[in-house]
């Protein structure tokens, strides 16, 4: 009997040792999870008046100095988006760009990283931005630099507005003149009416001898004094045929911010 | 014998320390020299904000020239900045590093963090008052003001903590700029001074629109009646015309309660109705103005120069510009008999440095910027005004005023009406208390505002409990529960009484021990 029970409870064991296996089994694909991340289509549907709460991922292709947030241009495949004074930890504003050493020469163009934006949508003397907005790493995202679509054509057309925020380029444009306190031409300006210095905003006017006058800027948070694009749009001339690469920046009108220069 | 000459020494020590432990000053408090050295070369700087105005920098460029003529040996660097917050957060950043400016354009606000940093900034009672380098003072190479002909109002804006740490420079208030053309036409007057209640009707009656959505008061599609650019000066002038609380000298938060949380249900109201918006929300107040897309824009009198048809200085495609009649009133009032308005306008600070000579140096300068030639000539460049009766009073000021509307330039109209509406309610203006903490509350009183109004944009509902929490959320996000009153470097005053005898009967009592253990010392060497 004793044998029996040994023998039975033997039996048992390598039963249980076998249950404890794990069986084999096919799983279901996961269920999609709704993140609330919208596509570019669905963020440009929405209105710009500060009532929709948007939530977006999109690339980092500039960042303007850190200053209780980040100001930031992004883009995707699809469509282009500017952050306006997000909230983003001085930590992972690090990770956006080469450098935050902001000396002299300090430029805002970004690595591509992914991020993950809340916010809600406005718009701002024309300029439509995410505000109030939080801004995260997206995890093992990817990476991706948008490469500059030639606006040159739509100068002067209202169709200029749909590539706003993108990273655009302008060729053979001419330097014209801005005039100074003195009523002097010169070609550009420290600040819109020449009221700055070395280190501020530099404003400089361009025409593609069509159409009209255009004020281009070097946003002074974007690229610092002494910077290759600071230093090149100090040093033209009037009459200089250029070509521009920045990002298109609104304000009640067309106000790219550039950041490359090259003087044919 | 050696160890009781140190005793004696200790002990007279021991007293010093004693009679220096309160409201002290360390080997880096300024003090005035006996005479200006100018044999020896100084170089200072001048952290200069201007109003994005190529104006105000040459009158900069050209004071600092001048002063420079008179005093040889003292160079001056500017350094000009067009945001107060910019120049507030870099002098933050060098006061840990010591590399402060010698001079700085400021709000008294900001002095008031500064001066968390021990003997950072100068106290100027004693400059103020000195013989010969002080206000008025013979040794001046300048006619510079008295410290009776500053307006006193001004001047007192300064006093932080029972001592000057600022100079005023120049004074604005805030303005109501109305499109006049636009109210007539909508069957109302504009009286000499507008309630809250009056505007808020006009702005009713302005929201009629066709069937195709056109505004009937402009023919377009975006009107915002009524567009504030400070919300936080909103706030606090609202709250200062209902006699309502805001803080005190002590440094108390007292903004969150009932008056206004009434304010705040008050703006909900119309901001949800597209009656009311910010300038962080929507843009400048001027741009809206002149398109004719705004009927009552409020801004700084040293601002008007972008307001009006004619404004010299415009923001938007000249096409844009519609032709209607401007006019300047005070900021509306919940009582038309007891009408208060804000005084803001820049103030001067000055650093303290190792070498006193340096200080008086940028004292010299500083006074320089107060003399009738800087004055006057800044003052005409916006609606601001001078800080001095001298300059206010003088003939090529008053001829100035009198020729409003001479030109749309140098006499525009406008900006000569917004100067005389601070010039003729000077009685009337008031500023907030300030303390170390004070520029954190100012932001939170425009955020209360910001808040409301971004929330009815997203329809929610703004009543007690929303507001309620709304207080919660910006008393963690300004940190104003971390503001202790009192809780900056105040200058304390002199000791109580009873203090005063008791550290001297410590000190006597040490001064007896020495001179007994010297007096037994002689006698045993006898």
């Amino acid at each position: 009997m004793k044998k029996l029970i040994t023998v039975l409870l033997g039996l048992l064991m390598v039963l249980a040792l076998f249950g404890c296996t794990k069986k084999p089994t096919v799983d279901p694909e996961p269920e999609p999870v709704d993140t609330g991340v919208m596509t570019y289509a669905e963020y440009a549907a929405l209105p710009a008046d500060g009532s929709a709460e948007v939530i977006i991922e999109a690339y980092v292709q500039a960042v303007q100095s850190y200053w209780e947030g980040a100001t930031l241009y992004l883009q995707d495949k699809d469509g282009a988006y500017f952050v306006y004074a997000g909230q983003i930890s001085e930590e992972d504003y690090a990770k956006l760009v080469d450098s935050t050493d902001y000396s002299n020469g300090w430029k805002g163009l970004a690595n591509g990283t992914k991020v993950h934006v809340e916010g809600t949508k406005s718009e701002w003397s024309g300029e439509v931005e995410i505000t109030d907005a939080t801004v995260t790493l997206v995890e093992g995202g990817d990476k991706y630099l948008a490469p500059a679509e030639d606006v040159t054509a739509a100068l002067g057309t209202d169709a200029l507005a749909d590539y706003m925020n993108k990273k655009v380029s302008f060729k053979d444009l001419i330097v014209v003149a801005s005039q100074n306190s003195a009523g002097e031409d010169v070609p550009f300006l420290y600040n819109w009416d020449g009221s700055g210095e070395p280190g501020s905003d530099l404003y400089f006017n361009v025409t593609d001898g069509k159409t009209d006058i255009y004020t281009f800027v070097v946003e002074s948070y974007l690229c610092y004094d002494g910077s290759d694009v600071y230093e090149a749009v100090e040093g033209l001339n009037i009459g200089d045929t250029v070509d521009l690469e920045g990002f298109l920046y609104w304000y009640n009108g067309a106000n790219p911010h550039i950041t490359g220069v090259t003087v044919k | 014998m050696r160890k009781k000459h140190i005793a004696v020494l200790l002990a007279i020590v021991l007293c010093l320390s004693l009679t220096s432990c309160h409201g002290s000053k360390d080997s880096r408090s300024f003090v005035i020299p006996e005479t200006f050295d100018t044999a020896k070369n100084y170089e200072i700087t001048f952290w200069a904000k201007n109003d994005t105005n190529v104006n105000q920098v040459n009158i900069y460029k050209k004071a600092i020239s001048d002063f420079m003529e008179l005093y040889p040996n003292i160079a001056v660097n500017m350094k000009l900045y067009t945001d107060y917050s910019r120049i507030y957060n870099d002098v933050i950043t060098n006061i840990a590093t010591g590399t402060t400016p010698n001079v700085c354009i400021t709000y008294p606000d900001h002095i008031a963090t500064y001066m968390t940093g021990k003997d950072t900034v100068v106290a100027l009672d004693e400059l103020m008052e000195d013989a010969k380098y002080g206000l008025g003072g013979t040794e001046l190479r300048y006619d510079g003001p008295k410290k009776d002909e500053i307006i006193s109002e001004f001047l007192e804006e300064g006093r932080i903590g029972g001592s000057y740490y600022a100079l005023p420079y120049m004074r604005s208030t805030e303005a109501l700029y109305i499109n006049k053309t636009y109210v007539e036409k909508l069957g109302y007057a504009v009286p000499e001074i507008m309630t809250w209640d009056q505007i808020w009707e006009i702005c009713d009656a302005a929201m009629a629109q066709d069937a195709e959505g056109n505004y009937l008061i402009n023919g377009q599609k975006v009107l915002i009646p009524f567009i504030y650019k400070s919300t936080d000066n909103m706030m606090i002038t609202m709250l200062k015309q209902l006699h309502a609380e805001y803080s005190d000298d002590q440094g108390s938060i007292l903004l969150f309660n009932d008056e206004t949380k009434k304010i705040l249900k008050e703006i909900a109201i119309h901001a949800a109705k597209g009656e009311f918006s910010t300038f962080k929300i929507s843009s400048y107040p001027a741009n809206f103005l002149n398109a004719g897309q705004c009927i009552f824009a409020i801004d700084s009198t040293a601002g008007a120069t972008w307001m009006g048809s004619k404004a010299p200085l415009i923001d938007i495609p000249k096409e844009s510009i519609l032709d209607f009649e401007t006019v300047v009133r005070p900021i509306p009032q919940y009582d038309v008999n007891d009408p208060y308005m804000i005084s803001q306008g820049p103030s001067l600070c000055i650093f303290n440095k190792e070498d006193p000579d340096e200080v008086l140096a940028s004292w010299l300068f500083a006074q320089y910027l107060m003399t009738n030639e800087v004055q006057i000539a800044y003052a005409k460049t916006e609606g601001y005004v001078p800080v001095t009766a001298k300059a206010q009073t003088s003939e090529i000021y008053q001829d100035y005023l009198k020729r409003s509307g001479e030109n749309n330039s140098d006499y525009y109209d406008i900006k000569i009406a917004a100067s005389r509406l601070l010039l003729e309610n000077t009685e009337h203006t008031f500023v907030t208390a300030v303390f170390n903490g004070s520029a954190s509350l100012r932001d939170a009183a425009g955020n209360l505002i910001e808040s409301v109004c971004k929330a009815v944009r997203k329809k929610k509902t703004v009543d007690d409990a929303y507001v309620d929490d709304l207080f919660k959320e910006t008393t963690s996000l300004y940190h104003l529960d971390q503001i202790s009153p009192i809780g900056m470097n105040r200058d304390l005053g002199p000791l109580p009484k009873t203090s005063r005898l008791l550290l001297g009967a410590l000190g006597s009592a040490w001064l007896a021990i020495g001179i007994y253990v010297l007096l037994r010392k002689r006698n045993a060497s006898k």
